[in-house]
């Protein structure tokens, strides 16, 4: 099995840690992974912002780097949204997009659905809150949204609870979003602030060590709000905690 | 964004400005979203109720003129006239017409969104005509001169000190007094002369059914049928899309809208109407305003689905945080950011926007309409357009061209990490940063991911 490791751009250029983590996560399954150098972007900023032109040479770009792969496996439940809900309108007639489509996988997804693991071997015995990122939860549907009247699951929660002495925090509001939202980040900043100080304070109250989450933009954003308010709440990539790593500072 | 439309940011920034007063907002209409979950739950067949209404209002949009037409003919078969208003000033007019025919003079009204759309009130002021809002939240932001901020709870905006603050000048309760029992008491009493007085009776319409002819009004205060009872006129207004095929249907739609809207289980009052009273006229008035048009939009078609319930609007992390005023629309919130533009994608254009993409709106949609992907289709159309502001368009177009070359992404990447990233914090953090105001920027790596991958592997 040839897996395609999908780096989102911003994770390879200021959080490789993220990605090292998954690179090992999946190669101790001992799958053969490999990281095609050429790739960028998934294009989801100019497709939100509804820019489709500027995202479209990006979606094709994608598919023709990650055509030859079996899986293609990211660290980001929001840039895999990206190709399997969104790349229809822009690259739907490409001849790679429908078998790309259907093999692009969430890392937590990855593990649960394709590879059949609900368990990972380690430790990480810390009170951890885990911020589900509504792509990750309402578009790939890796968990119950809290709307919808359902059997309660939830794929990132399975594996984090795998692991020996971790113990997860009750929030108040199980799946509200934490603002980030790409460039809504900047155009509402104001709202996105709130926003970001609401969710950080549902973690605090919870008692959490540890704030964690599927998607680092969701947590570049949470992080910067911390750092910048001196918050004593340290912020790590889910892969960062299913790979073993140690609590970063 | 032109500077005479809408600017959605500017607005909901002065709103979050007075902290306390945002998380009280917040707060308020998070304790309806919660309540909405828990009658949710109580129903275990609330998945496939959501599902059934989804497909009873899409047969409607595919047939709508033929349940137009059928609704008529019954409901003239009942005695009730049916007019049609191709848009607001028609819709006005007609209202208008009914009224002066009747020599009405003292009009009380319950709640309808599609008269706040219409701007009917100022209309009818501007030819002498008495309109009172007899829901009492309706009442309350009527006196203040404002319009509602919520489709369900118009002064949701309000606390309850400011309304008694608002009653005393305006009906003599007592100074100071904040009680909401006592004050509500004062609002009806003062509200039963309005209806004894009143000469004709002006209502919206929730729900109209093709099969009967019948028209049906939710409320939780009676205030409809108040209105209605003493008064020989009985105008109903409503959009072309409140249509429903058969009685039976709205078996599906009152247990869905109540617990969506409120959390109830039902509306207090589910109000039928099937033609007017003994020597007294009733007349519906059906207005497209618009709606004719979205119905023939493959995109935004289904956001005629709306049966007006409010939950999107609970439920939108940025709405409880920024106001129902900061959306400058008779329906704001997620439906509300799609339905505007309709009408003027230039002057609207900042609404889609005021969106983080969480998806929380079309999971909570008891017709189980994709609002946020309509939303984010609304972004890609007012880009078409031309209505995307200037710095989009380019930090956009800009984003592009660094990142179809793997080469530039690689070398902007090493100017963001080893010069922007290491700047002094006052160079970094300057007026510009729209991001740094409030967060720090992340501490740059030493290397990035592909460097690290590339030295480990010898690639």
């Amino acid at each position: 099995m040839r897996v395609g490791l999908f780096i989102p751009c911003y994770v390879d250029q200021l959080y490789p840690r993220v990605g090292l983590a998954t690179l090992e996560l999946l190669t101790r399954q001992g799958l053969e992974v490999d990281f095609p150098v050429e790739q960028t972007c998934c294009g989801q900023p100019m497709s939100n912002t509804g820019c489709c032109d500027d995202a479209r040479p990006l979606a094709e770009r994608f598919l023709e780097i990650f055509s030859a792969y079996d899986y293609v496996v990211a660290p980001s439940g929001s840039c895999v949204s990206m190709v399997r809900n969104h790349y229809a309108e822009l690259v739907g007639d490409h001849p790679h997009y429908a078998a790309v489509r259907d093999k692009t996988f969430e890392l937590c997804e990855f593990f649960t659905d394709v590879l059949q693991i609900e368990r990972i071997e380690g430790a990480f015995p810390h009170r951890v809150g885990l911020h589900q990122s509504c792509h990750g939860l309402r578009e790939l549907r890796g968990g119950r949204a809290s709307e919808l009247m359902v059997d309660s699951f939830s794929k990132t929660r399975v594996l984090l609870e795998s692991l020996d002495g971790i113990e997860l925090v009750e929030l108040s509001r199980v799946d509200e979003c934490c603002g980030f939202g790409g460039t809504f980040a900047v155009a509402e900043a104001a709202v996105s602030t709130m926003m970001g100080r609401d969710r950080i304070h549902d973690h605090q109250q919870a008692g959490a060590e540890v704030l964690t989450a599927g998607d680092m933009s969701c947590l570049m954003h949470l992080s910067g709000l911390i750092r910048r308010e001196k918050i004593a709440l340290h912020v790590m990539h889910v892969a960062e905690i299913l790979a073993g790593y140690e609590v970063a500072s | 964004m032109s500077h005479s439309g809408v600017d959605h940011p500017r607005l909901a920034a002065e709103f979050v400005k007075n902290d306390s007063r945002a998380h009280w907002h917040d707060q308020a209409l998070w304790f309806v979203r919660a309540k909405r979950d828990k009658a949710a739950q109580s129903l275990p067949e609330w998945e496939t109720l959501r599902e059934r209404a989804s497909q009873i209002k899409r047969n409607v949009s595919a047939n709508l003129a033929d349940y137009l037409e059928e609704f008529e003919a019954n409901a003239t078969k009942m005695g009730a006239t049916v007019h049609w208003a191709r848009d607001a000033a028609e819709h006005n007019q007609i209202v208008l017409g009914l009224l002066e025919r009747h020599n009405a003079k003292r009009v009380v009204k319950s709640k309808s969104m599609l008269t706040e759309e219409c701007h009917l009130n100022p209309f009818l002021e501007r030819h002498g005509l008495n309109v009172v809002d007899t829901d009492l939240g309706e009442w309350i932001v009527q006196l203040r001169n404002e319009p509602p901020s919520h489709i369900v709870l118009p002064a949701i905006h309000i606390k309850k000190e400011e309304v008694g603050e608002l009653f005393h000048r305006k009906i003599g309760t007592d100074s100071g007094a904040s009680d909401p029992t006592y004050l509500a008491r004062a609002a009806r009493k003062r509200l039963r002369e309005e209806f004894l007085a009143a000469d004709a009776g002006i209502t919206g319409v929730n729900f109209a059914i093709a099969e009967t002819g019948g028209i049906v009004v939710c409320t939780n205060e009676g205030n409809a049928d108040l209105g209605t009872s003493l008064p020989k006129l009985h105008i109903a207004c409503m959009g072309i899309e409140k249509l429903i095929p058969r009685a039976d249907d709205l078996s599906v739609f009152l247990r869905l809208l109540a617990r969506s809207a409120t959390g109830q289980p039902i509306t207090t009052y589910s109000s039928h109407f099937h033609g007017p009273r003994e020597g007294c006229e009733m007349h519906i008035v059906l207005v497209d305003n618009g709606r004719s048009n979205i119905l023939g939009s493959d995109e935004f078609r289904r956001s005629l689905n709306c049966i007006r319930c409010g939950a999107c609007m609970n439920t939108c992390p940025v709405f409880r945080r920024s106001g129902g005023h900061s959306y400058k629309t008779a329906v704001p919130g997620p439906i509300g950011s799609i339905l505007a533009p309709s009408r003027d994608a230039q002057q609207y254009a900042s609404l889609p926007f005021a969106c983080s993409l969480c998806g929380s709106c079309s999971d909570v949609c008891p017709v189980k309409i994709d609002l946020h992907h309509q939303l984010l289709t609304w972004r890609r159309e007012i880009t078409v357009r031309g209505h995307l502001p200037w710095t989009k368009r380019v930090s956009m177009k800009m984003a592009r061209i660094v990142l179809v070359r793997p080469a530039i992404y690689r070398m902007a990447g090493f100017l963001l990490r080893k010069v922007v990233l290491r700047m002094p914090r006052a160079l970094l953090y300057n007026p510009w940063n729209a991001w740094g105001k409030s967060r720090d920027l992340p501490p740059p790596p030493k290397q990035t991911f592909r460097q690290i991958y590339q030295q480990r592997h010898g690639k």
